[in-house]
C-alpha cells in the first residue's frame, strides 16, 4: 500500500531499491499481518469500527476548532485533521498513565487524533484553544493542540519544532533502567522538522551500542513545511532511510490507511517492549486545512482524505451503513458544537495569575518581591 | 581544605548517596577523566555522552520531567549558547503547563575568564542567565559553599544552572566540608584518581554531612561603612582582597558574595547599601544589558535619596570575546586595581 503510494508520488520503493535492512527490520516485516490477510488484514470490525467512530470524532472536534478560531473565539488554530488514520491507532495502543512503566508521549502541535483516542474530552481541546482558565493543560497560557497531560505522561507541546526528539530520550532513558518495565517513549514530529539537528540527535542517541532506548521514533510525513513542498527540504529518498543508517528497523507506512496504520505500529511497539531498542516509522500522511490558521485553515481539495477512504472501505465491506457515518458524524460536531458554547461562558484567566507557576510549589518569582 | 573541584565531586557523591541522584552526565564528565576539571571524578553514576550539547539538556529535561533527578554538564559555558531554546523551554515549563510539570534538574557548567582559556573558554553566562525565566542560578566563590550551592540545587523542585567559575576550581577555602578530613593529604589520598592507569582505581569517600547553602541567601564576606562592593564567583575574591588592601587606606568597604544570581537576595544588598550609601557591583560578563545593571537599576528606583554617589557596575568590556594575550584577556575582565579605582572614585563622590 505504502508503495503505491510513494510510486504515485515519485518516491522510490523499498523493493526496488533493494536497501540494505537491519536484519530486526527484515524481522518485523516478514511476520507482518500484511503480508498474510487480504481485507482488513484480519483485524476485527469491532476494532475497526472503534477506529472510525475516534477518527470521526477527532475529525468533528478539529473542524470545530476551526470554526471557533473563524468566529473570533480563539486567536490561533493549529492541528491535525488528515492525520486520524495515523494517529488514532497510535493513541489506541498507548499503554495509558503516569509513570515511568506506563508509555510517554511527546507530540507535536498535530495530537488531537492520538488524545481523542486515549480518552481525552473534547472539552479539553476546545478550552486550550478558547484560552480559558479552565483549560487543563495550560491554563489560558498556550496554543491550540499544545496539550499536557500528566496523569497520561503527556509531556508539553512547545511550539519550537523538533525538541520533543531530545526530551524524548530522557524519559525513554528513565524507563530503560527500570528492570520490569515495558514502557516505551514515543515522539511524533512533521517531515519539515527533521531538517533541524535535534532529529539527528535523536537517531543517534537512541541507538547507541549497548544503550540502546525504548523508543517509537515517527515522522508524519506530509510533505510540507508550512509552504515549502518536500522537494525544497530533502534529498534523502525516504526519511526512514536515515533511521536504517542507525541500525534500527524502520519504514516508511501509509498514515492514509488506519489499518496499515494499526499493524505497524502494533509490530513496532511489540518490538520496542520485547527487545528495549528503538524503532522508526515514517507515515505519509495528508494536510487537509493547512498549516495552520496562519495560512488560512481553509480545505485543501487534492490532498486525500483518510476518513472518506475508510468510510468507503467499511461501506463496500458491509460494516458501516452510510446514513450511520453521516448521523456519527452530526453526533459528534453537534456535541463539539455544544461544549464551544458552553465553554464560551468560562471565565479567562485573572491577570493576577500572571506569575503563578514560575517556580514550583507558588514560590515567588517575582523580583519586585525579592 | 578541600579545592572547588573536590568539593564539587564530594557534593555529588552526597547526592548519589542520599539525594537519589541517579545520573551526572556529559561530555567526558564519565570516566576515566571525569571531567576536563576532574569535578566528576570517581563518582558511581556518571557516563559520557555523545559530543551533543543539545542532546544534554533534552536528555537531562526528559529525565527531569519522568521524575528523576540528575546533574548534566554542559563542558564549557561558550558552548551553552547552541542550547539556549532548550533551557528557554526548561525554565517555561511549569509556568506554561500552569504547574502540570516542574523540571528539578541542575546543569553545572563552567564560567569566566582567568584561565587564558581565549574566546571559547573565558566567557561568562551570568547576564544571559539571569534572562532565563523559571531557572534558579547560582555561582560558588569558595569550595564549602559550592558544596552546599550544589546539595541546594539538586533539592530544589526547579532547574538550577550552577555555574562553576573555573578559575577557582584549584582554589581551596577555609571552611572544611562536613565530613571532610583536616589532612588535605588525606582528602587527596581518598578521592582524587592516581596519574596513569585508573582501571582498578576506587575512591575511598569520607562520611560527609548535609550543608545547605540557601538559594536566595547572600553572605557578607567583608563588612564595612562606606561602600557596598556586590559580587559572585571569581570576581569575589579579587572584592575581598581589594577591600583587604583598601582597609589599609581607611576605606571601609563592604563586601556581598551574591552566591545567587536569581532569585537574588535583595533585603541583603538593601540593607547594605541603607548603611553604607554607596554601591558598586563587579562581574565579568559584557558590560551592556549585564545583570548588575539591573541590580543598579533597583537600587535607583528604591534608594536614590539614601545615596551619596551613583551606583556603578564594573564588568567586561562589550567586545565579541575574551582575547589570548594577557593584555587582551586582562583589559577585558576587570582586574583588581579595576575594582580598587572604582571604589575610590566611587567614594570620593559627594552629592
Amino acid at each position: 500500500m505504502a508503495q503505491i503510494r510513494a510510486e504515485k508520488q515519485g518516491l522510490s520503493s523499498h523493493k526496488k531499491k533493494k536497501i540494505l535492512v537491519p536484519s530486526s527490520a527484515k524481522k518485523i516485516s516478514k511476520t507482518s499481518k500484511l503480508n498474510r490477510k487480504p481485507q482488513f488484514y484480519g483485524l476485527e470490525k469491532e476494532l475497526l469500527l472503534k477506529i472510525h467512530d475516534l477518527m470521526v470524532q477527532s475529525r468533528a472536534l478539529e473542524e470545530r476548532l476551526i470554526k471557533i478560531y473563524k468566529a473570533g473565539d480563539a486567536y490561533f488554530w493549529i492541528g491535525a485533521p488528515g492525520e486520524e488514520a495515523w494517529a488514532v491507532p497510535l493513541g489506541m495502543q498507548v499503554h495509558k498513565g503516569r509513570g515511568p512503566e506506563y508509555d510517554w508521549l511527546h507530540l507535536h502541535y498535530r495530537g488531537t487524533p492520538t488524545l481523542i483516542a486515549m480518552g481525552m474530552p473534547m472539552v479539553d481541546s476546545i478550552r486550550l484553544i478558547m484560552n480559558r482558565a479552565t483549560d487543563v493543560c495550560t491554563g489560558g497560557r498556550n496554543f491550540s493542540n499544545h496539550y499536557c497531560f500528566p496523569e497520561w505522561n503527556v509531556a508539553p507541546v512547545s511550539s519550537p519544532i523538533e525538541v520533543q526528539y531530545l526530551q524524548a530520550l530522557g524519559t525513554a532513558h528513565v524507563q530503560k533502567r527500570q528492570n520490569r518495565s515495558k514502557g516505551v517513549t514515543i515522539v511524533t514530529g512533521g517531515d519539515a522538522g527533521t531538517a533541524e539537528g535535534d532529529f539527528a540527535s535523536c537517531l543517534v542517541w537512541a541507538s547507541r551500542k549497548g544503550f540502546e532506548l525504548p523508543m517509537l521514533i515517527t515522522v508524519q510525513n506530509n510533505r510540507w513545511g508550512i509552504s515549502t513542498n518536500y522537494e525544497g527540504q530533502h534529498g534523502e529518498s525516504q526519511i526512514s532511510d536515515r533511521a536504517r543508517a542507525f541500525n534500527m528497523p524502520a519504514q516508511t507506512i501509509n498514515g492514509n490507511d488506519p489499518v496499515e496504520s494499526y499493524i505497524k505500529i502494533q509490530e513496532a511497539m511489540t518490538y520496542i517492549r520485547t527487545k528495549r531498542k528503538p524503532a522508526f516509522i515514517e507515515a505519509l500522511v495528508s494536510r487537509l486545512y493547512g498549516h495552520s490558521s496562519a495560512s488560512g485553515a481553509n480545505f485543501i481539495k487534492d490532498e486525500e482524505d483518510c476518513l472518506i477512504r475508510f468510510e468507503k472501505k467499511l461501506i463496500e465491506a458491509g460494516y458501516l451503513k452510510s446514513a450511520e457515518a453521516k448521523t456519527l458524524f452530526e453526533n459528534y460536531e453537534a456535541e463539539a458544537q455544544k461544549i464551544a458554547e458552553s465553554v464560551r461562558q468560562e471565565p479567562f484567566p485573572e491577570s493576577s495569575t500572571l506569575w503563578d507557576h514560575t517556580y514550583a510549589n507558588h514560590e515567588n518569582a517575582d523580583w519586585r518581591n525579592f | 581544605m578541600a579545592n572547588m573541584a573536590q568539593a564539587i565531586r564530594m557534593a555529588l557523591h552526597f547526592g548519589e548517596e542520599h539525594l537519589n541522584v541517579k545520573d551526572i552526565f556529559g561530555q567526558d564528565v564519565g570516566a576515566p577523566l571525569g571531567g576536563v576539571f576532574t569535578a566528576t571524578q570517581g563518582l558511581k553514576t556518571t557516563w559520557n555522552t555523545p559530543l551533543d550539547e543539545r542532546g544534554i539538556i533534552g536528555m537531562a529535561t526528559g529525565i527531569a520531567m519522568a521524575g528523576d533527578r540528575c546533574v548534566a554538564e554542559i563542558q564549557f559555558c561558550d558552548y551553552i549558547f547552541n542550547t539556549i531554546d532548550l533551557l528557554k523551554i526548561v525554565g517555561n515549563t511549569s509556568w506554561v503547563t500552569n504547574g502540570n510539570y516542574h523540571l528539578p534538574m541542575v546543569v553545572m557548567t563552567p564560567v569566566g575568564a582567568g584561565i587564558r582559556g581565549s574566546i571559547y573558554h573565558s566567557h561568562s553566562f551570568d547576564a544571559w542567565a539571569s534572562r532565563l525565566a523559571g531557572w534558579k542560578v547560582v555561582m560558588p566563590s569558595t569550595p564549602i559553599d559550592a558544596y552546599g550551592l550544589l546539595l541546594s540545587a539538586i533539592e530544589d523542585p526547579n532547574p538550577v544552572l550552577f555555574m562553576k567559575p573555573k578559575a577557582l576550581m584549584r582554589v581551596r577555602g577555609d571552611e572544611l566540608i562536613p565530613g571532610e578530613p583536616e589532612s588535605e593529604k588525606e582528602l587527596k589520598g581518598m578521592i582524587d584518581a592516581p596519574i596513569g592507569d585508573r582501571s582498578q582505581w576506587k575512591p575511598r569517600w569520607p562520611q560527609l554531612r548535609h550543608h545547605s547553602i540557601p538559594i536566595g541567601k547572600a553572605s557578607i564576606t567583608r563588612s564595612g561603612e562606606q561602600i557596598t562592593v556586590v559580587s559572585y564567583g571569581r570576581q569575589l575574591l579579587n572584592c575581598n582582597q581589594v577591600a583587604d588592601a583598601l582597609g589599609a587606606e581607611g576605606l571601609s568597604v563592604e563586601v556581598i558574595d551574591l552566591r545567587t544570581i536569581y532569585p537574588y537576595d535583595w533585603s541583603c544588598i538593601k540593607e547594605s547599601v541603607l548603611k553604607t550609601k554607596r554601591l558598586l557591583v563587579v562581574n565579568e560578563d559584557t558590560e551592556v544589558t549585564n545583570f548588575g545593571e539591573h541590580l543598579v537599576y533597583r537600587a535607583v528606583q528604591e534608594l536614590f535619596y539614601h545615596l551619596l554617589a551613583r551606583p556603578r557596575v564594573l564588568a567586561g568590556k562589550n567586545v565579541p570575546g575574551i582575547g589570548l594575550a594577557a593584555a587582551l584577556e586582562d583589559a577585558s575582565v576587570p582586574q583588581s586595581s579595576d575594582i580598587a579605582q572604582a571604589i575610590r572614585d566611587i567614594c570620593r563622590e559627594e552629592p
